[in-house]
């Protein structure tokens, strides 16, 4: 029973970090339709920014987060404006493609300044363990929780209230009818790419802190919150909460009933199998718009 | 002189080539690549032969993706299944390569059409996810089924033989890539001029169109699938009959970004743009090595970076092209070609 619940802890931690990250995906492709395969890459781009403003600049460590989280933003931006913009109108595959590509140049960007080597991670959260019923719980995981909770909120807050927020949902809707309200829908794309290269960021920082270190494997998480997007729908912001929590329960409890049986990996290919399984039943995942075809 | 493009009788509108000129200088040139072994090195040999296995590998996805439409991510997956199959095959069995090519292409083809199933439902993006899971699901079977696959270890293959035959080295082995290069361009440069090569292409254009005139999606899809993973497979086999030893780790996903790169730059929904990329993509690290050699003198660091430095340039490559040049190398080649026929009176 203890070792359920820890598994189901674990994946609850994980998951909100998955559904973070999968909120990242929903906010590009709600606005712009584009699945950003880079995101995992923003990830591990902000957990290492955050790292060198950390021991080069020598500050606390929440002002060289808040530092990342400005850099995060104007790179977002940047790449929207260079390399997406250039792109729209083009086939699907072309702009996979182009975001595949830059994953590889950023991935490159890291290991060309950090090196290759797992680097340690300052300890951002106390490490005395919490006692939640007969549960030892760590404190990076409940502050990992409450951060994304708090963050989660945040960005609801923002699309329900906020003008830029309001104006986000409009385009997200119809692109023409929000370019005939004045809505500005290249600023749109940018304000969506900046968000996503945040939330990433912080997923970033959150799970460098929680295993003590990073390296170039941060990236795979981005490929890991694929299957997340696409269970929860790509379009749903909802889907994506539900979907991180879903996958990274579902992935840890099959990672530890079926590892033994199966020898290890199962991990990593659990999300996946369930993915295709889901698809089948529901091919525009669980929460995803129906897109009704005309010819 | 040429003044235009004239063809007067369908037969000349079905032509591969355009004039008796082109086909000439096509012999020429595949007479000229059958006798490099005579002429150069090991190790370009060896590069020719990656080349050639490259352009097989990039053919099959162009069929899937850029001829029907359907995006794949689970080629170096397929490609694994049939290097996988061909070390079976011929380690196990000990079957002449004859057979186990084909057979090779054949198994990767049923994976590949399994596979494919999602596709009657899933589309675009979703359909790209689905083909993920496939490779995931592949390499995790790979890693675990060690009775047959050596697991993470690896596993050895035979040198490719016929009898007596034996291909033990590049040299003797280019002779059966290019021409198995050759065979299955022809077959695949024809496969558009038949019923069910525009069938994929309709599909291609839309699908629900294509069903309203009375094209059976579900099956060509599949079909694409099949023959898509069978040119995989075959490449796969000749990837086990060159590297003599395979482990899981030679077919990571990122080969099978690298072979949609290929598509890409090469051109989408061509077959002289698959052989483009291929041959741009394959080179490019070499070029790269070549390039860094000398300069590794100065900068000693540049041999440690090497595996980055190649990243970059190839995503770099990749983002420039689409940006630049998004309908591929082969769209570029046909302005070129074209604005020579008629030169110097291009109007």
């Amino acid at each position: 029973m203890e070792f359920l619940l820890q598994l189901v802890l674990n994946g609850l931690v994980i998951g909100s970090i998955y559904a973070l990250v999968a909120l990242g995906f929903v906010i590009i492709y709600k606005s712009s339709s584009i699945l950003n395969f880079a995101q995992g890459e923003f990830l591990m781009l902000g957990a290492y920014v955050c790292l060198a403003i950390f021991t080069a600049a020598r500050v606390p460590f929440l002002a060289a987060f808040a530092l990342t989280l400005v850099f995060s933003a104007v790179l977002g931006v940047v790449l929207e404006r260079v390399l997406l913009r250039p792109m729209i109108g083009e086939p699907v595959i072309s702009v996979i493609m182009l975001t595949l590509g830059l994953a590889s140049v950023l991935k490159a960007i890291v290991q060309g300044f950090w090196g290759t080597d797992t680097r340690p991670y300052p300890e951002i959260f106390p490490s005395t363990p919490v006692q939640i019923g007969p549960l030892p719980v760590s404190q990076g995981y409940l502050y990992s929780v409450a951060s994304v909770l708090l963050l989660l909120a945040l960005l609801s807050a923002f699309f329900k209230f906020s003008r830029p927020g309001i104006a986000m949902r409009a385009t997200a809707v119809s692109q023409q009818v929000a370019l005939s309200m004045g809505i500005s829908v290249k600023k749109i794309f940018a304000l969506a790419w900046s968000i996503a290269a945040v939330v990433s960021a912080v997923g970033g920082v959150l799970l460098g802190g929680i295993r003590g270190g990073v390296d170039g494997n941060l990236a795979f998480f981005g490929l890991k919150v694929v299957p997340v997007v696409i269970l929860g729908g790509l379009d749903s912001v909802a889907g994506a909460i539900v979907g991180g929590i879903v996958m990274g329960i579902l992935e840890n409890l099959a990672g530890g009933y079926l590892d033994p049986l199966l020898g290890g990996g199962v991990k990593e290919v659990a999300p996946f199998v369930a993915l295709v399984a889901i698809l089948t039943v529901k091919p525009y995942g669980l929460f995803g718009k129906v897109k009704i075809e005309r010819v | 002189m040429r003044c235009g493009d004239f063809r007067q009788t369908y037969d000349e509108d079905m032509a591969i080539f355009e004039t008796a000129f082109a086909r000439r200088l096509l012999v020429l040139f595949l007479a000229a690549l059958a006798a490099l072994p005579f002429f150069a090195d090991g190790f370009w040999l060896d590069v020719m032969n990656r080349i050639f296995i490259a352009v097989i590998a990039a053919t099959g996805l162009n069929i899937l993706t850029g001829f029907t439409g359907q995006i794949s991510l689970g080629n170096a997956a397929f490609l694994a299944v049939g290097a996988y199959t061909t070390s079976f095959l011929a380690g196990r069995a000990g079957l002449p390569f004859p057979v186990v090519i084909p057979l090779a292409g054949l198994t990767t083809a049923m994976v590949g059409m399994v596979f494919g199933v999602p596709s009657l439902r899933l589309k675009g993006l979703y359909l790209a996810v689905a083909t993920l899971a496939a490779h995931f699901v592949i390499e995790f079977t790979i890693t675990h089924w060690a009775s047959v696959t050596g697991g993470v270890n690896g596993i050895s293959i035979p040198a490719a033989k016929l009898g007596p035959l034996v291909l033990d080295d590049d040299r003797k082995l280019y002779g059966l890539v290019l021409a198995l290069t050759a065979g299955l361009l022809f077959c695949a440069k024809n496969l558009f001029r038949t019923k069910v090569g525009k069938a994929f292409v309709a599909i291609r254009d839309q699908d629900i169109s294509a069903e309203v005139m009375g094209v059976h999606v579900f099956k060509y899809k599949l079909l694409s699938f099949g023959v898509s993973s069978f040119y995989v497979g075959v490449a796969g086999a000749l990837v086990g009959y060159q590297a003599r030893i395979i482990s899981p780790e030679n077919f990571p996903i990122t080969l099978a970004i690298d072979q949609l790169g290929m598509i890409i730059i090469g051109g989408m929904g061509s077959i002289l743009g698959s052989i483009f990329g291929a041959v741009f993509i394959t080179l490019l690290p070499e070029i790269l090595r070549l390039a860094v050699g000398p300069l590794s003198a100065t900068f000693p660091q540049l041999t440690t970076l090497f595996a980055s430095l190649k990243m970059g340039v190839f995503g770099l490559a990749i983002v420039l092209f689409l940006i630049f040049e998004p309908d591929g190398m082969a769209a570029r080649w046909h302005t070129i070609k074209n604005y020579w026929k008629l030169y110097p009176f291009s109007y």
